[in-house]
């Protein structure tokens, strides 16, 4: 033991993590000292305040990273740099917007989460402890695990720490992904799925690590980078592990064909938890899919750009495609996500610094819509008259055909909602133009035009989905949607209109066509109606701040875009 | 690559046709309320809601009336430079910049931009007037006006910007309001269906627009005009092709220019003064404007240019078979517009020499088209919104001042002198006749093909005119089973269409004489005259007989005989022309066409892509969309084998690609 030297340690550029994970800690003592009536409030505080807490820190960081290019710290564990700490302030901003979401209680008191996670779905149990109003308050605490993982996953430059980070990031979400208050067996059907396949996909990888490190000797990318110059005829080992490595990191960020758990488990996980999964866990894998692309593989890439290529492609095309036939909302936004996690691999195929701030942007502006999109989602009940007369706000409303006509009655939120979609679809003036734009430009530039081909004709396929939404919300009738949104109208051959042929669409019914008086629909298939809930205005208040930045980074994108390429050098 | 932070927005180069000023004209600023004034109103009357019922029309109109002011007082202003400082460049900021990316926002006030404003704004200051009473009994009126408002804000853009990344967000933003007003009464159905279709089409226009200013982007570093042009010359001929055939492909979104046309029919479905302004008068000249502002581009690119000409030609012959056996007196209008706006694009294709009479006609075309589509509202307003031209007949008794105004239209359209027609269409005509470098071939057969057009032209027109207001009545009873009692529209509708006539009727001859040829060479550039192959009399008098015969053959058909209520069967051609020569079936075709090359070449070979037309979702696209779906079964041992069988493609190709 005498031959072991301490490593000198920079603590300063650790604050951001430290912060979070720290308060993560003292999220579990609350747990156990609070009492319960108080612990929601502490929880919530610390939260926020943790997550506040780092982006203050990565403020305070910035100017000296900015000067210098960054730190090494834990000897290449953690880096310090540029890139990372714009994906730990995207990470932060959006967990902090995330557990508004989290915290929100909408209907009746209740959060989306399961009184008691423990407790069998459907028992006596359960019930009881729903009329007890037992919170399950640990969310917070697994959030704040969660995200000091994602801080991590792309900020090392070290194999075994990525690893760490993979299964500090991922085992609270497979946890929270379980714990909905509504469909509970839909929700752990969705945790014990994520939890399997991507403890398959952890050993997947951790066998990729264990190739490299026979070839390389070393778990650093640096070392790993630098053996690569000198053939030593293990090619083959570097070759399938950094395959094997980057299906790991294809699965985070739900690139096809890695893809499949992300519409079941967005489906099923409490809507807040998606929200955050979705928005976060792919600017962290993405992140980290940078480093070790930049990184560790550069004298690779000519073996590794194919896979990319094919990932990248396959991605938009297969994530567009199934989009446009999904028939509830949070699936169509999973699909949705798979077809950008194409996009984003599109960026990062170029290969050079306009690569790297053109994907950093693209994840925030993609991150911003994501959690407002889905922060919506969660504010869409279902609604029922009660015994009372008082009307009930229920479950969420997440089959397309319910949304129809929500922007008569609700237009404020369907404006929003709308707002998000046009920037999904990559409308100029919202911030997912501007990040399409940078990511494409970057693609052409670093020779890929053909991606940038791919992936503007995907974008124009991918807006008629989102426009599909925004036609439902504006210009159909809540009693035209049909039960099964996506049948065909049977009774539409002939109209007024020679030319328009019948069509295959949730938006159009033949109820009401020209010269033909709307015949009656006999009877009311189901008594409860699509409401916007308000709950405490949590959720509305991240929704907001989501809508706000998506405006911003599209109008005025220059100040942000400024300041990512002004840092937008990895280092080793 | 890694010099692309430095670089940044390159100086601006003085170019152009005429040069850009080094002068810069601080009255130039005023641009900006152009564009602000309508855009401004638009929002408040979207975010006041109800509040605002009941005086917000007449903001509407007021704000688009002070956009026409101020594009009179910068007319002045620009005339009161030397004509080689008439083109002026407003810088408003950057909007996106970072490294690579520099993107800045400018406005580019000269003739050519200011000639559209003056258009688009006294227009459509017409129709706002006309719409606050055509759409008094609509509830919601005043969404309407807000729509009508963001479309003006947004046509202005288009045509001020000074860049293509600038023109693009007008480009856009010219789409969006014309889907949220086709689709205005969205209660009908089919209504919003041909708001979606327009949507889709202008889409696949969109995609050239896209890939034209990727390709500008990577071969100039710049996407503003002045550098554009500046550097056309040191670009090869194949990327300007290609920059040249997008840009022609999103004209053709814009423009119903074949083959993406399909939509401008369906578009109808929207109130009739949207028709007028932006379906006739306005935004679907904007694809000939984009090629005329390209013109440095195209001129570089002969074959390009050449290709801009035969899709006007075909278009121009189209349109106007289309427009022979429509009945429904919207969809015949905007067959017309279709096949002028044929006339324009080959004009435009024509090279310089037909640039400044592409706009001339244009102008003129503005005029008179708006005029017969407000004119065909007063008619529907009259008729109970009947469109059916085969119930109506005898109108012009009944309606006056409709008829007059229509009438100063249609003899406009056909190119009468000395209407404002004969002037424009005339010049594109001869210009068509001229030989381009030296080819006569050519002459001779975009000169015929522009000949015969006047020819249809007169004819369908005529039909037109003879149908609704001469003959005997057909009409129908009212929709609630009364008798039908055409009467004159109220005066907010008359006096728009009385302007408008006036405009019809001797616009033509006064731009001619006061020089407006000239006005826009700072713009479009200087040509020296040349001669047609055939003598200038000569082709006056030829297209004047072509024009007398359509005339007469329509006034023995459909004036002096009794015309059926219902359609006769008709030749095979008339059959094809009422389902729009069958557009539809090709053209849901090539409105998938990259969606359906890209799931074809990458996954089947499907054939059936033509049924999810509106939603441009073929067959095969869903097809695929189910396969995904199954394979998505819910299992999670399916999905882990599906990982694995991933990695293990994946690893085959790499190793197979390292051979």
């Amino acid at each position: 033991m005498s031959g072991f030297t301490a490593p000198e340690i920079a603590w300063g550029p650790m604050t951001p993590l430290l912060v979070v994970l720290l308060a993560a800690v003292v999220g579990v003592l609350v747990e156990a000292f609070v009492p319960a009536a108080r612990r929601r409030t502490v929880q919530l505080v610390l939260t926020l305040g943790a997550l506040a807490g780092a982006l203050l820190a990565v403020a305070a960081l910035w100017s000296d990273v900015e000067r210098t290019g960054g730190t090494d710290v834990l000897a290449g564990s953690l880096v310090v740099d540029g890139p990372t700490l714009v994906l730990q302030a995207t990470i932060a901003l959006l967990a902090l917007l995330s557990t508004l979401l989290f915290a929100d209680r909408v209907a009746g008191g209740e959060d989306a989460f399961a009184p008691s996670a423990a407790a069998v779905p459907g028992s006596d149990y359960e019930e009881l402890a729903r009329r007890k109003g037992l919170r399950q308050t640990e969310v917070y605490p697994l959030l704040l695990f969660a995200t000091g993982g994602m801080m991590l996953f792309p900020a090392t430059t070290d194999l075994l720490t990525l690893f760490v980070a993979l299964e500090v990031l991922s085992l609270p979400l497979y946890l929270l992904s379980g714990m909905g208050r509504r469909r509970r067996l839909l929700s752990q059907e969705a945790s014990m799925k994520y939890f399997l396949l991507g403890a398959f996909v952890s050993a997947l990888m951790l066998f990729g690590i264990g190739l490299l490190y026979g070839y390389a000797g070393s778990l650093r990318y640096a070392d790993i980078a630098a053996a690569t110059t000198t053939p030593n005829g293990m090619e083959g080992l570097l070759v399938v592990g950094a395959l094997l490595l980057l299906a790991g990191l294809f699965f985070k960020v739900g690139a096809v064909p890695f893809h499949m758990w992300t519409p079941d488990v967005y489906q099923g996980a409490p809507t807040p938890v998606t929200a955050f999964m979705a928005a976060c866990t792919k600017v962290a894998a993405f992140g980290a899919l940078l480093r070790v692309v930049y990184g560790m593989l550069p004298t690779m890439a000519w073996d590794l750009e194919v896979v990319l290529w094919i990932v990248a492609i396959v991605t938009m095309v297969v994530g567009t495609v199934a989009a446009l036939v999904q028939t509830d909302v949070k699936r169509l936004l999973a699909y949705s996500s798979i077809a950008h996690a194409g996009f984003v691999l599109a960026g990062i195929v170029a290969l050079d610094e306009a690569g790297i701030t053109a994907v950093l942007f693209y994840l925030l502006a993609y991150g911003a819509a994501t959690v407002g999109a889905f922060g919506l989602v969660s504010l869409v009940r279902e609604q029922r008259t009660g015994d009372d007369d008082a009307p009930v706000v229920l479950g969420e409303a997440t089959r397309l055909s319910q949304w129809a006509g929500l922007g008569r009655s609700h237009p404020l939120a369907a404006v929003t909602f709308t707002l998000f979609l046009l920037s999904f679809a990559g409308i100029p003036l919202t911030a997912g133009f501007v990040g399409k734009f940078a990511v494409f430009s970057a693609a052409v530039e670093g020779g890929a035009w053909q991606l940038a081909l791919v992936g503007v004709l995907a974008s124009a396929a991918a807006a008629f989905f989102y426009v599909r939404i925004i036609v439902l919300m504006f210009f159909t009738d809540p009693q035209e949607a049909p039960g099964v949104a996506g049948e065909p109208a049977p009774g539409l051959t002939s109209d007024a209109t020679p030319g328009v042929t019948p069509e295959v669409t949730t938006a159009v019914e033949p109820a009401d066509t020209v010269g033909a008086p709307a015949v009656a629909v006999a009877e009311p298939v189901r008594a409860a109606r699509t409401t916007v809930a308000a709950g405490e205005g949590l959720t509305a208040v991240a929704v907001g701040v989501c809508a706000v930045l998506t405006v911003v980074l599209g109008v005025a994108p220059s100040a942000v875009l400024d300041a990512i390429a002004s840092v937008a050098l990895l280092l080793p | 690559m890694h010099t692309l932070i430095t670089l940044t927005a390159p100086a601006v180069v003085p170019t152009a046709a005429g040069g850009v000023s080094s002068v810069a004209w601080s009255g130039a600023q005023a641009a900006v309320w152009l564009v602000a004034l309508p855009l401004l109103s638009s929002a408040v009357l979207l975010l006041l809601g109800r509040r605002a019922d009941r005086w917000g029309h007449w903001l509407g109109v007021l704000a688009s009336a002070a956009s026409f002011v101020v594009g009179l007082v910068l007319l002045v202003g620009l005339l009161g430079l030397p004509a080689d400082q008439r083109v002026q460049d407003v810088d408003l900021g950057t909007w996106l910049d970072a490294g690579a990316l520099s993107i800045g926002a400018g406005l580019r006030v000269d003739p050519l931009s200011l000639t559209f404003v003056l258009l688009v704004t006294f227009v459509g200051t017409l129709i706002h007037v006309y719409s606050v009473a055509y759409m008094e009994h609509d509830a919601s009126r005043r969404r309407f006006f807000a729509y009508l408002n963001l479309f003006v804000a947004a046509m202005l853009l288009l045509v001020l910007a000074d860049s293509y990344a600038l023109l693009f967000v007008g480009w856009e933003g010219v789409g969006l309001a014309s889907y949220l007003l086709i689709g205005f009464w969205n209660h009908h159905t089919p209504y919003a269906v041909a708001a979606k279709k327009a949507f889709v089409a202008n889409r696949v226009g969109d995609v050239g627009l896209l890939v034209a200013m990727g390709l500008l982007f990577a071969t100039f570093g710049s996407l503003d005009f002045a550098t554009v042009d500046a550097g056309v010359a040191g670009a090869s001929e194949g990327t300007l092709t290609l920059v040249g055939l997008a840009l022609l492909l999103a004209a053709c979104g814009k423009s119903a220019q074949f083959p993406l046309q399909s939509w401008l029919g369906d578009a109808m479905a929207g109130p009739t003064p949207v028709s007028a302004l932006i379906h006739a008068a306005t935004m679907v000249t904007a694809g000939v404007y984009l090629i005329i502002r390209s013109g440095a581009v195209f001129t570089a690119a002969p074959t390009a240019q050449l290709v801009v000409a035969v899709v006007g030609a075909i278009t121009l012959l189209f349109g106007a078979i289309v427009g022979c056996a429509k009945d429904d007196i919207k969809k015949a209008l905007a067959a017309s517009t279709m096949s002028q706006i044929g006339y324009m694009v080959l004009a435009a294709g024509l090279g310089p020499i037909g640039y400044a009479f592409a706009i001339f006609h244009l102008v003129t075309h503005g005029f008179f088209k708006a005029g017969m589509f407000l004119g065909a509202g007063s008619v529907m307003h009259g008729m109970d919104d009947q469109v059916d031209m085969r119930r109506f007949g005898g109108l012009g008794r009944y309606m006056k001042i409709t008829y007059f105004t229509f009438m100063a239209g249609w003899l406009a359209i056909l190119g009468i002198p000395p209407f404002a027609g004969f002037f424009s269409k005339d010049k594109i005509i001869e210009a068509a006749f001229v030989p381009v470098d030296g080819e006569p071939w050519r002459a001779w057969v975009f000169g015929t093909v522009a000949l015969v057009g006047a020819g249809i032209t007169a004819f369908y027109m005529s039909r037109l005119f003879f149908m609704t207001f001469e003959g005997q009545k057909r009409w129908s009873t009212r929709r609630d089973g009364s008798e039908q009692h055409p009467h004159e529209s109220p005066a907010l509708m008359t006096w728009p269409m009385i302007v408008l006539a006036v405009g019809s009727v001797g616009l033509g001859w006064v731009l001619s004489t006061v020089g407006f040829v000239e006005w826009l060479e700072p713009s479009v550039g200087h040509t020296e005259h040349e001669e047609p192959v055939l003598a200038v009399p000569v082709l006056i008098a030829l297209t004047l007989i072509a024009v007398a015969l359509g005339l007469v053959l329509a006034w023995r058909r459909y004036a002096v005989s009794t015309v059926p209520v219902t359609p006769p069967l008709g030749t095979a051609l008339t059959r094809a022309a009422r389902v729009d020569l069958h557009q539809d079936a090709v053209n849901d075709a090539l409105l998938v066409e990259p969606g359906q090359y890209l799931t074809r070449s990458l996954v089947y070979g499907d054939k059936a892509v033509v049924d999810g037309a509106v939603t441009g979702l073929g067959r095969a696209t869903v097809a695929l969309g189910d396969l995904v779906r199954r394979a998505q079964n819910g299992y999670a041992r399916s999905y882990a084998a599906g990982m694995v069988v991933g990695v293990v493609v994946l690893a085959f190709v790499v190793l197979a690609v390292r051979g």
